[in-house]
């Protein structure tokens, strides 16, 4: 667990898909470290021997009932989108030349 | 004649169900409250001023001619406020967040289904930290709401405007979310009652989530049978979250003793854990004091209270900020400009979800989706994500154990300090992380945590915290009751907050203005 590189912070940063100025990036290189600092913490404790825990309620499976209930109208949950067309969201094209990949 | 805003959610029932008052006249004057009060405290996000008037009808003429069972809940025709990341038909609903902005929820969330259908009013929808993460409601993208008993100071958050709104009387109940302390911690800054119930409680379908495995809806209010109340209305299983857990909801929730002796008789003989842990590297004296103070009248009541120990408290700070943001970074992947929300940038699908999500967000939400998607990045994944799950196992273990032992319940500070100033901790996040302390292992752990007022340090308001077993929301209200009921007489309990009269002064800075002069002035 060794600390976060400026290129480090570029590339989560990529993943996230978040646009992020130079200062931001900057400040977040800081900031990161600082944090990741606390989370050596952890190292203090064996845990070879541990399950993980990713929810408290032992729930079992609940299965619902298969049946067929309405689904919102589709012109009320496109009237969030930034552009529609047809009954569609309209957005850049993910293939092909104009993609930008 | 009485100032409605003033009535406890109860006596707003009583009054309701005697005919002395209408719905309409609680609505309005609530709507009144919060309009005047919003310029100085920045509670609300939207007052919807003829939608509540409309509902207020709604009610008086449910009142007027009951139709049996489904008119007998108690907040038939009482106000409520909604944290803005609850879903409400055809409102905005922001989640504290500019990329959000404008998006109006197209269905109702289960938990206002359920107020719709006991017949509660909605005023509209309070400031919030953005997605819920924050513990001082500066990271709201509509600035920061102040604190009624110091107009400088914060009322924690992230539910900071549903505490407020609260506090300050622009509504006798309101709902927060808690995640790692976001409904304890700012009723504790604000001198209030909240609860996080346990984990699959409160169906969470059409909440904005933050982070799945923590997240969980709360009531706020002014005394614990107010709190006990909203918690019975919007609790239960719900098919559309399956978190929600199939356990009965108990109708004593409803009947708590009015009675001060009845209630604090009902101490006697509890067994309570003191962990001495919670009184953690930083907290303020005084606010300890007041733990401590709080602890003797539980004992003189007929408690016996032991001091315990929970080991792994130090390593929860660690632990919350790997396992939220790493679900969180996974939640806030939807936020891509495509389907709601503005989308910014005019270019490819990459370079829009870069300038969209890089200009949406704000610098608190960033942070975290950064460490989440690190902590889950390649390579990453077993050293941080996996090790955190594991120390979960260890935290919840602690709180099992002590449980197993026959302890009715734990008492333990809230927040280790007071209300603190505005951009005291703005720079630091760690700091800004340690006010969550002594409330997120018990969100790590799952269970049921309350935070009710135990007397004031510097005439700030200080949160004793009770925490329970899984499924005992219930038991933990009697205890608070009782609590409430053995300091009925105390010189702080019923005081107004110190600055509510300057709350409707419109010669007043608003909370932004304040922190921009004490940036200025640091």
């Amino acid at each position: 667990m060794s600390g976060l590189s400026r290129t480090d912070v570029e590339h989560v940063a990529h993943l996230a898909r978040l646009g992020l100025t130079d200062a931001e990036l900057s400040l977040l290189e800081g900031q990161l470290n600082h944090i990741l600092e606390q989370y050596m913490k952890l190292a203090e404790l064996d845990t070879d021997a541990i399950e993980p825990t990713a929810q408290t309620i032992e729930l079992e499976n609940i299965l619902r009932e298969d049946v067929v209930v309405a689904s919102f109208p589709v012109e009320e949950v496109l009237r969030n989108a930034p552009a529609t067309a047809g009954g569609y969201v309209v957005s850049p094209p993910l293939l092909g030349e104009d993609s930008g990949r | 004649m009485t100032d409605l805003t003033r009535l406890f959610a109860h006596e707003m029932t009583a009054g309701l169900r005697a005919g002395e008052v209408s719905s309409r006249e609680l609505t309005a004057a609530h709507l009144d409250a919060a309009e005047a009060g919003n310029h100085a405290l920045n509670a609300w996000l939207t007052i919807d001023r003829e939608s509540a008037l409309a509902q207020a009808d709604a009610a008086d003429a449910r009142l007027a001619a009951p139709a049996g069972e489904a008119d007998d809940h108690p907040l038939l025709g009482v106000p409520v406020a909604l944290k803005d990341l609850v879903s409400v038909k055809g409102g905005q609903c922001t989640a504290g967040s500019r990329i959000l902005e404008g998006y109006i929820a197209p269905y109702d969330a289960h938990i206002t289904e359920r107020l719709r259908a006991v017949g509660a009013v909605i005023l509209g929808k309070t400031n919030m930290d953005e997605f819920a993460m924050g513990s001082s409601n500066e990271h709201s993208a509509y600035g920061p709401v102040a604190n009624p008993w110091d107009l400088e100071t914060v009322p924690g958050g992230s539910s900071g405007g549903s505490a407020v709104a609260v506090a300050a009387y622009h509504a006798p109940l309101s709902i927060g979310t808690d995640t790692g302390g976001s409904i304890r911690q700012p009723a504790a800054l604000t001198g209030i009652v909240g609860i996080k119930p346990t984990y699959g409680r409160v169906s969470r379908y059409g909440i904005v989530a933050f982070a799945s495995s923590l997240d969980q809806i709360g009531p706020f209010a002014r005394d614990v049978r107010d709190a006990a109340a909203l918690l019975h209305a919007v609790s239960g299983r719900d098919e559309r979250d399956s978190t929600s857990t199939p356990v009965p909801v108990p109708a004593e929730l409803l009947s708590l003793p009015a009675s001060d002796d009845e209630a604090a008789t009902g101490l006697r003989g509890k067994r309570l854990g003191l962990p001495k842990e919670y009184f953690v590297a930083g907290m303020d004296p005084d606010s300890r004091r007041r733990i401590e103070e709080s602890v003797a009248a539980l004992e003189g009541a007929g408690a016996t209270v032991d001091e315990v120990s929970l080991p792994h408290t130090d390593y929860g700070l660690a632990t919350y900020y790997i396992v939220a943001p790493a679900e969180a970074s996974a939640n806030l992947a939807r936020y891509d400009g495509v389907r709601f929300g503005p989308r910014l940038g005019d270019s490819d699908v990459l370079g829009n979800y870069l300038a969209t999500r890089g200009r949406g967000f704000g610098p608190e939400v960033k942070r975290r989706i950064m460490l989440g998607t690190y902590a889950l990045s390649s390579g990453y994944y077993d050293a941080y994500y996996i090790k955190a799950q594991k120390v979960r196992t260890l935290i919840k273990r602690d709180f099992d154990t002590l449980f197993e032992q026959g302890f009715d319940a734990l008492v333990a500070p809230t927040s280790p300090t007071t209300a603190f100033t505005f951009g005291a901790k703005m720079a630091d996040p760690v700091a800004m992380y340690l006010s969550d302390a002594c409330t997120l292992p018990v969100n790590m752990a799952g269970l049921p945590g309350i935070s009710i007022p135990c007397g004031l340090s510097e005439g700030m308001p200080v949160g004793l915290q009770l925490i329970g077993p899984a499924w005992s929301e219930l038991e933990l209200f009697r205890l608070s009751r009782g609590f409430e009921a053995l300091t009925a007489g105390a010189s702080w309990r019923g005081r107004e907050p110190a600055q509510i009269a300057l709350t409707t002064d419109p010669e007043q800075p608003t909370p932004a203005e304040r922190a921009r002069s004490l940036a200025l002035a640091r």
